[in-house]
């Protein structure tokens, strides 16, 4: 016995007043970046990554990489001054110009693990999703394996598996340590599952959705249905996951260069500039301090910007 | 008809608006109503109409951040509820004056026993010991038509279906005979042949409790059969207010004879088209400037796009909101 | 729900075993335990074999797998190195509560662990308490005052907080703590080891060596889980039916501590139990940094050293405590919701 009462449907945007001054609806897209904006910390976060990267990359022009690695015993252990701002380390070599540098190393390390992560995630998250089965649960046994062992034991045990002498790589105008390389491939290995198991949770979802009954209907194919039709829908908590995973893999690279099993001086990161720092602990404290602090904002920042991010692309998930 | 009985409420002019980060929805907007003794009240409007929000204001339930009753008075008893503390309002909600909600499955707390859910505002209200609650509980379910009372008593509210869950509401509202009971669509989300059940059952208990009823519906069938005086929402105004009678004979608005005609009906020829009111709702983000039904109306005249009408009185208590007599669709 | 409980550790088994195959396989290439057990000197190659034969390490990966689980007491050992099995095996197997060995020390694995694994667990549980403690009372103080000063400040505060590389933590509050108030004539936190060992294992001793690397480890998940209580609380309080318990009139103690918590409870539980055996990880770096005589550095020492047995029976015990507290968080969570506990 209800009444009929709306004749447009409620998806449609409703015009501003009746005066007939109309602003034009808002797309998906414009709305996300609306709520985005609202959002200081994620703006905030925005800018001090853009600063630190800045850093890492500008800096490299004003110290060349040569200085960042000299070394000269005379100068050990100096506080900060005019000439060293950051102090230097124990074999004499200034701290900002190390800094530079082993941000370059750490925010690439960042950035391509989660590169590796989000690939594996999503092949595997939907594969699993998509084809339910006994696909499913051998990838989610496996998955589920993985995650029972924490990732800082993972992380040590593979460093070792890969240890040994491992080459020099020249990248970009720079020769770094191939344990660079190393770290990235177990970070990317050992951080797949969350996001594996995301994408599956939405493949499992959006699999019995009407668009896809229609795809199959019109003889599209397995791998295009999965990638061009139920994967962009599910860009949001993918965008959310890999954004916050780049602090994730920053920390752990941090942890485990800081545990001496991860790149391998002179190559220079941020962790292992902490390596054997609590030995000066009274007598240097700028060695553990700035690159210790520079993580913090890295991973400070871009944890605000996936806050914000998340609100702005899924309001309806909860955060941490 | 009857002797004048006292006036339990009476709301002047309230309004509330909603803090939103794309602006403020004003969603009440000078509403002015009464509601005697024993009196069954019916508000009837669409979704969005401001029917819910103004009943959850009167009793300061609207979350304060973004919500905000910022003018208007309510007085209960003689004293303006709006003034009260919240201290004070935690000794009337439940007691003088009691609310139900629209969905039993989700108004109820899943992870407490419903017995505890109903004992708890006879010990808080009533002062009554733990053993006297518990039976009166069971007193309760059986009144609201609960089979197996003495047992259920310790289920969980999602161990009942859900005509016997939103009993299990009413059985909480009324536990401490208030005077008045706020209804917010108890029925809608409920099959049709068990919607009829829940009407009945509150019919007959107002009438032992002798307790004001204030039914908020978009249903007017529902109206019809237990409800002394209907008032028509629509956009946080009031647009109509009438005996059941009048509304149903003589409907004085151009809204209340669209939703009217709008039902379907057994009588009519099964060829007619169901009317349907073209347009939508207004954005209610926008403080209204003239009748906020114009653009949808039927009798619409220019001096309606530019200025509200207010409640003018056309009958023994039937009142109107609009600038245009419908019966002669002259302006008044 | 007996059944539920049986199913899942029936489950877990060969997680369990499947989990050991992978780690087992890693360990493989972790190092060679018979280069490093010459001390500085180098063991010289008639040596090298010999050892290497007697600690089975010439087996195919497989076979090493295969005494590891069910022990060699089935078979024949080469005892001596000589290339020739004679001896009857010794070992029973993990299977049946032989974790071997120790390479470096030749003590029984098990024995090792458990010189060592009272002392992190007593940085665990204190842990622990802390974080759940202070993490409800910042979470349900932010989510009550939601908007207000206060509760952006402590947010900020919070995302700092998780943000944090641990070993920060730990350096920043030892300077602080240690160095800066010695430097000012206060009372200063000791940063090396469990006890003074002038003043000997005293309770007192202990408790006051705990109280930094507690505080590292605690801190940062502290910071997460207030965070997420506050969103738990918060969307728990945007229900109906805490709409329907105000609007009984129910004292905002009542509504706030038993009708929303009890619900929030149910998350939060989840999160908490998952999240028991992931302190591990960070006590790694803490015992490393504070000289705290656990697992993690015992972890970290015989993973240097390549001490397969006593590597891989850590793993398998965290694996095992990781599986334990899901099964233990299921059976809670199943207990705790009503809707769980009395399917019709």
């Amino acid at each position: 016995m209800n009444m009929i009462m709306e004749s447009t449907s409620p998806n449609q945007p409703v015009p501003l007043n009746m005066e007939g001054l109309d602003t034009p609806p808002l797309t998906l897209s414009q709305l996300a970046w609306r709520r985005f904006r609202r959002h200081r910390m994620a703006i905030f976060g925005a800018i001090v990554l853009t600063l630190l990267i800045i850093y890492a990359l500008a800096g490299s022009l004003v110290y060349p990489e040569s200085y960042a690695n000299h070394t000269d015993t005379s100068l050990r252990l100096l506080a900060p001054s005019m000439e060293h701002p950051f102090g230097t380390d124990s074999v004499g070599r200034d701290i900002l110009a190390r800094t530079i540098y082993g941000g370059q190393i750490s925010l690439l390390i960042g950035i391509t693990a989660v590169i590796i992560e989000t690939l594996a995630g999503i092949l595997i998250g939907a594969l699993a999703g998509y084809y339910g089965g006994w696909i499913d649960s051998l990838l989610m046994r496996i998955t589920e394996a993985m995650l029972n062992i924490p990732e800082i034991f993972l992380l040590i045990v593979m460093a070792k598996f890969f240890g040994g002498n491992i080459p020099e790589i020249e990248f970009i105008g720079r020769t770094f340590s191939g344990s660079v390389i190393v770290i990235v491939v177990i970070i990317g290995l050992t951080s797949w599952m969350y996001l594996a198991r995301i994408v599956r949770a939405q493949f499992l979802s959006l699999k019995e959705n009407e668009f896809v009954l229609a795809a199959h209907a019109t003889g599209t194919s397995n791998a295009q249905i999965i990638f061009l039709h139920i994967l962009p829908n599910s860009i949001a908590p993918i965008v959310v996951s890999a954004t916050l995973g780049v602090a994730n893999a920053i920390l752990a690279e941090a942890y485990i260069s800081f545990l001496g099993l991860g790149v391998q001086p002179p190559t220079a990161t941020w962790g292992n500039m902490l390596d054997g720092a609590n030995n000066y602990l009274e007598s240097a404290p700028w060695l553990w301090f700035f690159p210790g602090l520079l993580i913090l904002l890295t991973v400070l920042s871009i944890n605000f910007l996936g806050d914000g991010m998340r609100d702005a692309l899924d309001p309806r998930s909860r955060a941490v | 008809m009857a002797m004048t009985k006292p006036v339990l409420l009476e709301v002047s002019d309230l309004r509330t608006r909603f803090h939103t980060p794309e602006g403020t929805v004003f969603a009440v907007n000078g509403i002015s109503f009464h509601v005697d003794e024993g009196e069954t009240v019916a508000v009837v409007g669409e979704s969005g109409c401001g029917k819910s929000v103004s009943m959850i204001s009167l009793l300061k339930l609207i979350p304060t951040p973004p919500g905000d009753v910022y003018a208007g008075t309510v007085i209960y008893r003689g004293s303006d509820l709006l003034q009260k503390s919240e201290q004070e309002m935690e000794d009337i909600r439940g007691k003088e004056i009691a609310m139900i909600f629209q969905d039993p499955m989700t108004s109820l707390n899943p992870v407490l026993t419903v017995g505890r859910q109903i004992s708890e505002s006879l010990r808080v209200h009533l002062g009554h010991s733990h053993e006297l609650a518990e039976s009166r509980t069971v007193e309760l379910l059986e009144l609201v038509g609960i089979p197996d009372a003495a047992r259920r008593v310790y289920d969980y509210p999602h161990q009942f279906s859900g005509g016997m869950r939103q009993r299990v509401m009413i059985a909480m509202a009324l536990s401490c005979a208030p005077s008045l009971l706020i209804a917010d669509e108890p029925t809608t989300a409920l099959d049709v042949t068990i919607q009829a059940q829940i009407v009945e059952l509150v019919a007959r208990l107002r009438e032992s409790l002798h307790m004001a009823v204030i039914w908020i519906t978009h249903d007017l069938g529902v109206v019809a059969g237990m409800a002394d005086r209907v008032i028509v929402m629509y956009a946080g105004f009031i647009v109509e207010e009438a005996s059941v009678e009048d509304l149903y004979d003589s409907p004085s608005h151009p809204y209340t004879m669209a939703l009217l005609g709008a039902l379907p009906r057994v009588d009519r020829r099964r060829d007619q088209r169901l009317k349907s009111i073209p347009g939508s709702p207004p954005n209610l983000l926008v403080e209204p400037r003239g009748c906020p039904f114009a653009p949808r109306c039927d009798f619409v005249i220019e001096k309606c796009r530019q200025e509200n009408p207010s409640l003018i009185q056309i009958g023994n208590s039937h009142s109107t909101a609009c600038w245009v007599d419908v019966k002669t669709g002259a302006p008044r | 729900m007996g059944r539920y409980i049986v199913m899942r550790f029936l489950q877990g088994i060969p997680l369990l075993l499947f989990i050991s195959v992978i780690l087992f396989t890693l360990m493989m290439n972790v190092g060679d335990p018979v280069a490093t057990m010459g001390g500085r000197r180098a063991v010289r190659q008639t040596e090298y074999q010999r050892l290497r034969r007697q600690l089975g390490l010439d087996k195919p990966v497989y076979m090493q797998y295969l005494y590891w689980l069910v022990g060699n007491d089935w078979t024949q050992v080469d005892r001596d190195g000589d290339g020739i099995a004679e001896t009857a095996g010794t070992r029973r197997g993990v299977l049946r509560g032989d974790f071997g060995v120790s390479l470096l020390n030749g003590k029984p694995v098990l024995e090792v662990i458990g010189e060592r694994l009272p002392n992190t667990l007593m940085l665990m549980v204190a842990s622990e308490v802390i974080i759940i403690l202070g993490a409800l009372l910042v979470g349900i103080y932010s989510a009550l005052r939601q908007y207000s000063v206060i509760d952006n400040l402590l947010t900020g505060i919070m995302f700092i907080g998780y943000s944090m590389p641990i070993f920060f933590v730990a350096l920043f509050s030892m300077y602080i703590f240690a160095v800066l108030f010695k430097r000012w004539g206060l009372p200063y936190l000791p940063t090396v080891g469990m006890f003074d060992p002038q003043v000997g294992k005293t309770t007192a001793q202990i408790l006051w060596h705990m109280v930094l690397p507690v505080l590292s480890i605690s801190l940062i998940s502290f910071a997460a889980y207030s965070r997420y209580i506050r969103s738990t609380m918060l969307e728990v309080m945007g229900q109906d039916y805490i709409r329907t318990a105000r609007a009984k009139g129910l004292p905002r103690r009542e509504v706030v501590f038993i009708h929303a918590l009890k619900n929030a409870s149910l998350p939060i539980v989840t999160v908490v139990g998952l999240d028991l055996p992931l302190l591990l990880g960070g006590a790694v770096v803490t015992e490393r940094i504070f000289a705290w005589p656990g697992m993690g550095r015992l972890f970290l020492d015989h993973v240097d050293r390549a001490d397969m047995p006593v590597v891989m029976g850590i793993l398998l015990l965290i694996a095992v405590a990781v599986i334990l507290f899901q099964i233990i968080t299921d059976i809670v969570y199943a207990w705790l919701d009503p809707r769980i506990r009395y399917d019709k």
